[in-house]
C-alpha cells in the first residue's frame, strides 16, 4: 500500500496534501487552501484559492468581505473534484453549518480529515457521516474521559428553569458567535421558548446568514440598544468574551451562563465566574471520539489538535494504531 | 437524587444569598418528603456517615478504569470526587436511580463492606452531576455555602412565615423534618416548641442614626449597657437539659464544656459569650481560639476560659418572662444572677447617664476596665417586651466610631452577579520596611463594600487603567511609592494572624473614603497597625 505520508503530511502551516498541492485549514496564507469549516482558526483570509462548501464560503465572506481569497471554489457535500490526481470529496462533519470532513482518495489510499466534528444531532447543520478509510485524521479537543457532554435538551431545560426561577433577572448566555449561538437559539425554540431572544451585535450578520440557509431562528432583537429597559426575564446571547465585560453592565444583576464543553469541569466555570454553566459543545466528547474511531475502524488514526495523550493511551488499550500530529495554531478554546 | 444534584450544582456556582434562598425554597416546593428533609439536613452539615471513607472512592474507580487514563483525568480536574463523577463508565442496564432518602437511610445503617458495594451500585445508576452530589455527600464535603441560618430562612420563605417561628420550633425537629413540612404546608398544627432546653428566638437591635433617631428619643426612656465584643448566646438550663445557642439557634455547647458546666440554674439567659483574661474580659481574639474548633482541646479550654455576661432573662424557673418589660426582666435577672452565684456568669452592668450627650462622651471615651473593649453602647427601652427578630424602636446599638487607616490598593478581583463585570473586591496594603530598608506594601486586608455605585465605576476604571499583572480573575494594579490609589479603610478591630503575611487581620474592613488626592507614599505604615494590637 502507498505510504499515507506521501499523500498527506503535517507542516508548520497546516496539513499539506503533497500530490494535490494544497493545504487543509492552513494557519497562514497559501496558494490553495481546502477549508473544513468557518471558525476563524481554521478559515483564514488571504489565500490564493479556497475550496469549501457554499455555507463555509458564505461565512468567510460575511466575516472577511468579498475579497477574502483570490478565487473560491464552491463544492457541495458529496461532490468530488480532482486536483493533480487526488480526488477530494467533502462530507458533513456535524460541527457547525457547512462544516465538512475532507476525503482524499489517491492511488489505493483513502484519508479522511475530520476537521472539528461531533456526532450528536444539531438542528443547525447536517449530521456527521462516518467514512471507511485507511487513515482517519481526527481532532481531539475533548480527548479526556472526563469530557462526556450531557444531553443538550437537559442543559436547555436547566436554563429555562432558571429563567422561570429568577424572573426579575436577565439570563446572559455566553456562546460563540458562529455555530454555538445559533444552535442555542434553535434548541431554545425546540424547547418551546418563543419569546424574543436578545443578541449581541457580533451575532447579527451570522444569524442572518443562518436564516438565509433556511435555519429559522424565530424573533430576535439587538441587545445593544440605547433604550432604557430592564431585560428582566429575558435571554440575551453574546460572545463569551463580553459576558463579564463592560458591555454586560447594561443588564442589571444578570445570571451569567456559558455554553461550552469546558463547563464540564467546575474549576473552569468558577474561573470565569459563571453562575450557570451549560455543557453544550460542538466538538465530539470522549465517547464520540472513541466511538467514531471504533466505528470507522481505520488502519491508522492521526490526532491533529487537543488533548491527545489520553486518546493515544486508549488506542494502545484497544489495539488501534495512532499518533499525534500536534498541529499548532488551532485554539484550545472550543470553536474560536 | 437528580433534583438534589441540580440544586447542589446551582448552589455551588451561586454567590448571592438571595439567589441561594430562591434555589433552596423552590427545591423544597418541588421535592417530596422525605427527600427534601434529608437534602436539607445534608446541606446544613448535620449528617455524617462514619462508614464512608474517601478510600472507597479510589478503590471503586481503580476496579473500573485503566489507571493511566484515570491519572490523566485526575491530573486535569484536580478533585478526586469530581474526577470520579465525570469518568465513571456508564453502565447499560443499571438499577433505578436512587433518591437521596434511599442513600441516606442505607448509609446510616450500612457497614463498611456494604458501603463499598452500595457506592458502586449507585454510581452505576446515576448521571455525572448526581454522582458528584453522591460523592460529596458521602465524604461530607458539600461546601456550597448553605448555613443553618440560610436553611431556616429558606424554610420560612417556603412557609411564608417569619424565620423566628422556625427558630422557635427548630430544636424539637429532626431530619427528615416531616412534621415541620406538614406545618409549613398547612397540613398540621405548629409542632410543639415545648422541648426542654429549646432555643427561644432572640431579639435584635437596630443601628441608631445619631442625626435622625437620637433627637427624637427621650434619654429617660432608655437603659444603656456596653456593647460587648463577644458573641451573642442564649444559655438554657431546663428540666435537666443544658444548652448553649448562638443567636441563630445553632447549638454550640459542645465547644464550651466549661460554660455548660456552670449552668446550674433553671431558666434561660440572654447574654454575651466572652473569653476571660486576668479577671476581666479578653480581646475577641481569645474567644476566636475557642470558636474555631468544634471539639474543645483541654489545653485551649484552660488557656482561654469563657464566661457569659448576662443582659436579659427569658425564662425564670417555669416562668416565661418575655412578655414582661425590660425593667422587670432586668430586676429578675439581677436576682437570678446573684442566686446562680457562678464565676462563669456575671451581669452586664447598666451605664448611668443623664442625657444623650453624657452617654456620647462615655461611648467615645469609656472608663478604665472592660468597657474599653466594648464596641459601643446598647440602648434598650425600659418598657420593651422581648420580641423575636429586629423590631423597630425598642432596642438600638450605637457603635463606637471605627478605626481608620489609609492603605494602598494592590489587587482587585471581579465580583459576582451584578458585579461580575466590575473589579469590586479590593486587597489593600500598608507600608513596611524590608531587610534592605526598602519600603514595600504589605497586604493587610480585603474590602468589597463601603462605596457607592458611582465610586465602584471609578474604582473599576482605575483598576483597568493601571493593571500591571493578571492572575485569573485577579488584577494587580500599580502601587509603589510614586503612584497608587489610597483607600481610607474603616475597621472594627485588629487581631494578630499567622495566616496573613503582615501578621495582622482586620475585623469588618470596608472602604470609608477613596483618597484620590493622597499620594501613595503618605499612606499608613504597618507599625501604626501593630501599635493598635494589644
Amino acid at each position: 500500500m502507498t505510504k499515507p505520508q506521501t499523500l498527506l503530511r503535517p507542516t508548520p502551516a497546516g496539513l499539506c496534501c503533497v500530490p494535490g498541492n494544497f493545504m487543509i485549514d492552513p494557519v497562514r496564507p497559501v496558494a490553495f487552501a481546502v477549508i473544513t469549516h468557518g471558525h476563524s482558526d481554521h478559515a483564514r483570509a488571504g489565500h490564493g484559492a479556497v475550496l469549501a462548501t457554499p455555507e463555509t464560503l458564505a461565512i468567510m465572506e460575511s466575516r472577511y468581505g468579498a475579497g477574502f481569497a483570490g478565487t473560491m471554489q464552491s463544492v457541495r457535500y458529496g461532490e468530488t473534484t480532482n486536483h493533480n490526481g487526488v480526488a477530494v470529496t467533502l462530507v458533513p462533519a456535524g460541527h457547525i453549518l457547512g462544516s465538512a470532513q475532507i476525503i482524499l482518495a489517491w492511488k489505493d489510499l483513502r484519508i479522511v480529515v475530520s476537521g472539528d466534528y461531533k456526532r450528536r444531532r444539531d438542528p443547525t447543520c447536517a449530521g456527521f457521516e462516518p467514512i471507511v478509510c485507511d487513515v482517519f485524521v481526527s481532532e481531539a479537543t475533548f480527548g479526556l474521559p472526563v469530557f462526556r457532554h450531557p444531553d443538550d435538551a437537559g442543559e436547555i431545560a436547566g436554563l429555562l428553569k432558571s429563567v422561570a426561577q429568577f424572573p426579575e433577572r436577565c439570563h446572559l448566555v455566553g456562546a460563540y458567535a458562529l455555530g454555538k449561538a445559533q444552535r442555542i437559539i434553535c434548541l431554545l425554540r425546540e424547547a418551546g421558548y418563543d419569546k424574543t431572544i436578545y443578541v449581541h451585535g457580533a451575532l447579527a450578520k451570522l444569524n442572518a446568514l443562518y436564516e438565509s440557509f433556511g435555519i429559522a431562528l424565530g424573533p430576535l432583537a439587538d441587545a445593544t440598544t440605547d433604550e432604557a429597559r430592564s431585560f428582566a426575564g429575558a435571554i440575551v446571547i453574546a460572545p463569551p468574551s463580553t459576558i463579564a465585560e463592560r458591555w454586560s453592565r447594561r443588564f442589571p444583576d444578570p445570571v451569567t451562563a456559558f455554553a461550552s464543553g469546558w463547563m464540564r469541569v467546575r474549576a473552569r466555570a468558577r474561573q470565569r465566574a459563571v453562575e450557570l454553566p451549560l455543557v453544550i459543545s460542538d466538538h465530539a466528547d470522549w465517547d464520540e471520539l472513541t466511538g467514531t474511531i471504533a466505528e470507522i475502524h481505520p488502519g491508522e488514526v492521526w490526532l491533529t489538535h487537543g488533548e491527545e495523550e489520553a486518546l493515544l493511551r486508549w488506542a494502545v488499550l484497544n489495539g488501534v494504531q495512532a499518533r499525534a500530529l500536534s498541529l499548532q495554531g488551532y485554539e484550545e478554546n472550543e470553536g474560536e | 437524587m437528580r433534583a438534589f444534584a441540580r440544586l447542589l450544582d446551582r448552589l455551588f456556582f451561586t454567590a448571592s444569598r438571595n439567589a441561594k434562598l430562591t434555589l433552596v425554597r423552590d427545591f423544597l416546593r418541588e421535592t417530596p418528603d422525605p427527600d427534601r428533609g434529608w437534602a436539607l439536613a445534608s446541606l446544613t452539615g448535620v449528617l455524617s456517615f462514619d462508614a464512608a471513607k474517601p478510600g472507597f472512592i479510589r478503590k471503586a474507580i481503580e476496579a473500573r478504569m485503566d489507571p493511566q487514563l484515570f491519572a490523566l483525568s485526575y491530573d486535569y480536574v484536580g478533585d478526586l470526587a469530581e474526577t470520579v463523577a465525570l469518568v465513571w463508565p456508564a453502565q447499560a442496564g443499571a438499577n433505578a436511580e436512587p433518591e437521596i432518602s434511599e442513600v441516606v437511610e442505607a448509609l446510616q445503617s450500612a457497614s463498611r463492606s456494604d458501603v463499598q458495594l452500595l457506592l458502586e451500585r449507585w454510581l452505576d445508576a446515576l448521571d455525572a452531576d448526581s454522582r458528584w452530589a453522591l460523592l460529596k455527600l458521602l465524604t461530607g464535603g458539600l461546601r456550597v455555602g448553605v448555613s443553618a441560618r440560610l436553611a431556616k430562612q429558606a424554610l420560612a420563605d417556603f412557609g411564608g412565615i417569619e424565620v423566628s417561628q422556625i427558630e422557635e420550633v427548630w430544636h424539637g425537629q429532626h431530619p427528615p423534618y416531616a412534621d415541620l413540612f406538614a406545618w409549613l404546608e398547612g397540613r398540621s398544627e405548629k409542632p410543639s416548641a415545648d422541648t426542654p432546653g429549646r432555643f427561644r428566638p432572640v431579639m435584635l437591635a437596630q443601628a441608631i442614626n445619631e442625626e435622625t433617631d437620637l433627637p427624637k428619643l427621650d434619654a429617660g426612656d432608655f437603659a444603656a449597657e456596653w456593647k460587648w465584643d463577644g458573641i451573642r448566646v442564649q444559655a438554657v438550663s431546663e428540666r435537666g437539659m443544658r444548652r448553649l445557642y448562638s443567636r441563630t439557634g445553632d447549638d454550640i455547647g459542645q465547644a464550651f464544656p466549661d460554660v455548660i458546666a456552670a449552668l446550674n440554674f433553671e431558666g434561660a439567659i440572654d447574654g454575651e459569650l466572652l473569653a476571660m483574661r486576668d479577671g476581666g474580659v479578653a480581646p475577641f481574639g481569645d474567644l476566636q481560639q475557642r470558636l474555631n474548633r468544634k471539639l474543645p482541646d483541654a489545653k485551649i479550654v484552660a488557656k482561654f476560659p469563657a464566661f457569659i455576661r448576662a443582659y436579659d432573662l427569658l425564662l425564670d424557673g417555669e416562668h416565661d418572662l418575655r412578655t414582661l418589660s425590660f425593667r422587670e426582666r432586668r430586676s429578675r435577672l439581677e436576682e437570678f444572677a446573684s442566686r446562680a452565684g457562678s464565676s462563669r456568669i456575671d451581669l452586664s452592668p447598666l451605664i448611668h447617664f443623664a442625657d444623650w450627650e453624657a452617654l456620647a462622651r462615655l461611648r467615645a471615651d469609656p472608663p478604665e476596665g472592660d468597657a474599653r473593649l466594648a464596641e459601643g453602647v446598647m440602648l434598650k427601652r425600659w418598657d420593651s417586651l422581648y420580641e423575636a427578630g429586629r423590631p423597630k424602636g425598642p432596642w438600638f446599638k450605637w457603635k463606637r466610631d471605627p478605626h481608620l487607616v489609609d492603605a494602598v490598593l494592590m489587587y482587585a478581583q471581579r465580583g459576582h452577579g451584578k458585579r461580575s463585570s466590575f473589579y469590586s473586591d479590593y486587597t489593600f496594603g500598608v507600608w513596611r520596611e524590608d531587610a534592605n530598608g526598602d519600603r514595600l506594601l504589605a497586604p493587610v486586608g480585603k474590602a468589597y463594600f463601603g462605596f457607592t455605585d458611582e465610586e465602584l465605576k471609578q474604582l473599576d476604571k482605575f483598576v483597568r487603567d493601571n493593571t500591571v499583572d493578571r492572575f485569573g480573575p485577579v488584577r494587580a494594579v500599580r502601587a509603589d511609592r510614586d503612584f497608587g490609589l489610597v483607600l481610607e479603610i474603616a475597621f472594627e478591630g485588629l487581631q494578630r494572624s499567622t495566616r496573613h503575611k503582615s501578621g495582622v487581620a482586620m475585623r469588618f474592613p470596608r472602604i470609608n473614603r477613596i483618597r484620590w488626592d493622597k499620594p501613595a507614599r503618605e499612606a499608613d505604615e504597618l507599625a501604626t497597625l501593630e501599635r493598635m494590637l494589644k
